[in-house]
């Protein structure tokens, strides 16, 4: 039988404002246990919530950058639990009336294009940590983390590979970052995905029953856990059992799914509205004022980069991968007015560099300035396209700037046509046996003859002023 | 101390006829000579109460003095206070003490009134005769035999038996008006969010209000002046201008207009008290007032819709006693779930359990809609009788409570016969108006009567004013119990 997979992700964003939803602690990553959790974060008796209206801004950010309607009225809600990382014994989110409902997001698989449709978006609170590892027989508790903004960000469950949900995963993730909303870090939790997976037989229109795949904090582990899940279904299926509704946790590595909970063991939150915080109320000039902060979207660019510098879709997505990668290709190619090559650059020698290094764009030791000075060069026919990565080495390695560094190795292209004609008599001099083969019929002969012309004028020479030459002295 | 309305007392501060230290003295004396008896208060710590009118003194001396600086007071156990114990009359938190002070209490310390103490209360304020603490029954000082009423029973017993000038309370179903009530002396529930919740261990948040508790209604309003104003750390703590209280005090009650609601005269009133308010309304009369007769139907439904609101804000709101981070946590468990079972099981009373089993129920899926959203409705209707009533009346006048003090064990055994006590007080609290009781007689036992009004949102200097007036005509405030020595 064929099977269709269908995946919806629930995505937590922790949003990057300085202090917590609901107290003035910091939300600083990394500090001592609980030196960031304050008697609000620690739940004591008779503290109050107040709202951070800076999270609030965040997540109309994220809804105007989705074309979202955002709810003029919503509403927090408690969702109840008990956890000792939960100190309240609830969880203040968004229940009925969510800050964002509806949107999209455009992804692209390979040369393909999808637009994914999101459910909603709700303010929440992080929880806590349990530490289950550092004491012996017992759990230690840090709430530095507890009351952390968070953006749960829903999709429909419109993406149908592993392929797509990373796509939409990492489009959200550029999304999230590039309007400063988040900083991004998987690593530190910032951005952690649940995915709800199910599998259906091809060409049926009821889901199946789905399980959910919880806290995947890797683009890889998502693409890992998801394949390996629909892997399991399908064979559940297909060997005559049933899927019974779940939540699971991904094991990176043994790369497998284990049961967390059942439906059954599933808690009843016994949600109402946080009778201590008012509903948040939007006004249309506050909208109107986050609306000014939004700069051009990563659709918005793509199209723009596709007609003004003439780059493919596909580049175009991904020069658009993020705001610092756009940024710094946009630059370099104001600089030298050739958008395709320095496309072309940014994403291949550029690239490839850096993750060598494993350095990110930011960090990036050749600059978009210098990039561009180098891409002019191999315009205006100073740099072959070989000499101009050994120029780019040099800036890679901070020898200067490209001109200086193009006289200082004296990496500049032969435009002296004397000089080179020498080069040529010397050369056809010193080979007699190649010019005599090439006389006789054997191609090949020539290129010897253009390597060793090549060599000598150390790749100085342009190519195909050498093979142009060669030809008419040969020919005479 | 022949004399001790506060202003009398502030009088005589000002006058340097008495200090502080002298004034924090003399309660505290008879606070260890009647407490023994009474149980009115869980924490007294006379060192502290004389360190803090030392420090009054310190700051009348140096000129500084504001208009109620030196007076003491005393705090329901509601109310964090950095230093002092914490406990909401409960053994969850029989060991708690908060390293700040609630707003209210900021407020009480920054106008340099000392603290008497933590005064003793239903645990967790629930209950309507304070048989419910862990610090066990307060007793009624106009005869131990009988309940103070609660939940705030230990403020509104250290008020009448004058173990201090004034007291606060908090007020989610009448917490403050029917203790008070009961007691003999004037309490105050505030429109709800004029005074901030900050620092007051929550029971039923969108009900709970902190208010002012002592003989008089002069009194009540000085300490009004200073509890209330907006707190950014209460978010729905209201923001608007400061108001003087005390401004309309004087003012004559001719032509004012009062609602009597024929629900609240109708049947399961005592005869007594019955005749007694209906005496007060022809005092009224006398000073000027007219009446005017006013239906507030839905408020039968209020007690089933508070006590399915109100559990419901409480199982959540107690779900942080844990015994996880501070307070009471079992000695013996065998792995997570049996700490929390024990650690509940153990820490709270009965009625907060069987309270928070009726919230997690009526908040559950399936039952949300029934109960929950349905109760809602109805709390909404109810202050929509409120709204009507307001249009042919200024404030609205009826009993407290359906009787007189009960005596102690007799309604313990019976939740419903116990939560009936507070029919004519929720209504107020599920509509978020202010409402009052004062003294207004006493019945064939000796036990006070209270009478309650019931005003329009901010309309407290108007209740102030027809309570004063009253109290101007009548010495029924001014009694006291007696023999209690």
């Amino acid at each position: 039988m064929k099977w269709e997979t269908v995946i919806g992700l629930e995505v937590h964003t922790q949003l990057a404002t300085r202090s917590k939803i609901f107290s003035g602690s910091s939300t600083a990553f990394g500090a001592a246990p609980n030196t960031q959790a304050s008697a609000v974060d620690i739940a004591l008796p008779g503290v109050l919530p107040v709202l951070n209206r800076g999270a609030v801004e965040y997540a109309i950010k994220f809804g105007l950058a989705i074309g979202a309607t955002l709810n003029r009225v919503n509403v927090f809600d408690r969702k109840s639990y008990f956890y000792p990382d939960l100190p309240k014994g609830y969880q203040i989110s968004q229940l009925a009336k969510p800050i964002v409902e509806g949107g999209a997001l455009k992804i692209q698989v390979g040369e393909t294009e999808r637009i994914i449709h999101l459910t909603r978006a709700h303010l929440e609170e992080d929880a806590g940590k349990s530490l289950h590892e550092d004491f012996h027989g017992m759990t230690g508790i840090d709430l530095n983390r507890a009351g952390t903004p968070l953006l749960e960000i829903v999709s429909e469950p419109e993406m149908r590979s592993s392929a797509e949900a990373v796509a939409y995963a990492r489009a959200l993730h550029t999304l999230v970052t590039w309007i400063g909303i988040c900083d991004g870090n998987m690593q530190e939790g910032s951005f952690r995905v649940d995915a709800n997976v199910s599998v259906r037989p091809a060409g049926q229109t009821e889901f199946g029953t789905r399980r959910e795949i919880k806290n995947l904090n890797s683009f890889r582990f998502l693409q890992q856990a998801i394949d390996y899940e629909v892997r399991w279904q399908i064979e559940t299926l297909e060997d005559g059992g049933r899927i019974e509704q779940a939540t699971v946790l991904f094991d990176p590595d043994k790369v497998e799914t284990r049961m967390m909970r059942s439906k059954e063991e599933a808690h009843d939150y016994r949600y109402f509205p946080d009778p201590d915080l008012l509903p948040i109320k939007l006004d249309e000039d506050w909208i109107e004022a986050v609306r000014a902060t939004l700069t051009e979207l990563p659709v918005a660019m793509q199209a723009r980069f596709q007609s003004e510098y003439g780059v493919s879709a596909y580049d175009a997505a991904v020069l658009t991968g993020s705001r610092a990668l756009a940024d710094y290709f946009e630059t370099a190619a104001k600089a030298c007015d050739q958008g395709k090559l320095a496309a072309n650059w940014v994403m291949g020698e550029l690239s490839a560099a850096l993750n060598k290094a494993e350095l990110d764009i930011a960090q990036s030791p050749v600059s978009a300035a210098q990039l561009g000075a180098l891409i002019t060069r191999i315009q205006d026919g100073t740099l072959s396209g070989k000499l101009a990565k050994q120029v780019f080495e040099g800036l890679w390695e901070g020898a200067g700037e490209v001109d200086a560094i193009i006289e200082a190795r004296g990496l500049k292209q032969m435009s002296d046509s004397g000089e080179l004609e020498k080069i040529i008599d010397a050369v056809l001099a010193a080979n007699p046996k190649s010019v005599e083969e090439f006389r006789s019929g054997k191609d090949k002969a020539f290129n010897a003859l253009v390597g060793q012309v090549m060599k000598a004028s150390k790749g100085r020479a342009n190519p195909a002023q050498v093979n142009e030459r060669l030809k008419a002295r040969l020919h005479n | 101390m022949s004399e001790s309305s506060l202003s009398a007392l502030a009088a005589q501060l000002a006058a340097k006829q008495i200090s502080s230290r002298e004034l924090a003295q003399h309660y505290l004396d008879r606070i260890a000579a009647l407490n023994p008896a009474i149980n009115a208060f869980i924490t007294v710590d006379a060192d502290r109460t004389l360190a803090e009118a030392a420090a009054a003194d310190a700051l009348r001396a140096a000129g500084n003095a504001g208009p109620l600086t030196g007076v003491p007071i005393a705090h329901k156990d509601i109310f964090c206070t950095d230093g002092w114990l914490t406990t909401c009359g409960s053994k969850m938190l029989h060991n708690f003490v908060a390293p700040y002070d609630a707003h209210v209490i900021q407020r009480f310390k920054a106008a340099g009134m000392p603290s008497l103490g933590k005064t003793n209360m239903d645990e967790f304020a629930m209950g309507s005769s304070n048989e419910t603490s862990y610090f066990g029954a307060v007793k009624n000082p106009w005869n131990t035999a009988y309940v103070p009423g609660g939940s705030s029973g230990g403020a509104a017993a250290c008020v009448a038996a004058r173990m201090a000038p004034a007291a606060t309370g908090t007020d989610t179903g009448g917490s403050i008006r029917q203790p008070a009530a009961l007691c003999g002396i004037t309490g105050l529930k505030p429109t709800y969010g004029l005074v901030s919740r900050f620092g007051m261990v929550a029971f039923a948040s969108s009900l709970d209000q902190a208010g002012p508790m002592a003989p008089s209604a002069e009194d009540c309003t000085l300490l009004l002046n200073v509890m209330t104003g907006f707190d950014p750390n209460d978010s729905t703590s209201l923001e608007r201008e400061k108001e003087d209280y005390t401004r309309d005090l004087e003012k004559p009650l001719s032509g004012l207009r009062v609602g009597l609601p024929r629900e609240f005269f109708a049947e399961g009133l005592n005869n007594e008290v019955a005749a007694a308010v209906e005496a007060a309304v022809t005092d009224l009369q006398k000073l000027g007032a007219t009446t005017v007769e006013i239906s507030l139907a839905n408020s039968q439904l209020a007690i089933p819709v508070y006590y399915v609101l109100a559990p419901a804000e409480a199982s959540s709101n107690l779900s942080r006693f844990d015994g996880v981070r501070y307070g009471y946590r079992a000695p013996e468990y065998t792995n997570l779930d049996d700490m929390y079972c024990k650690t509940r099981a153990q820490g709270f009373g009965a009625e907060v359990k069987r309270r928070i089993l009726i919230g997690a129920y009526v908040l559950s899926h399936g039952y949300y809609d029934a109960y929950y959203l349905q109760a809602q409705k109805i709390r909404r209707l109810i202050a929509n009788d409120f709204g009507e009533a307001f249009k042919t009346c200024d404030v609205i006048l009826g009993p407290t409570a359906p009787g007189t003090a009960f005596k102690l064990g007799e309604k313990s055994g019976d939740p419903v016969e116990m939560y009936l006590n507070d029919l004519y007080t929720i209504p107020a609290n599920l509509a978020g108006l202010p409402g009052m009781s004062l003294p207004c007689g006493f019945d064939s036992k000796g036990l006070p009567i209270g009478l309650q009004l019931v005003g329009n949102y901010f309309s407290e200097a108007k209740m102030l004013n027809v309570a004063h007036q009253y109290q101007r005509a009548t010495d029924w405030h001014a009694r006291a119990p007696e023999g209690l020595e």
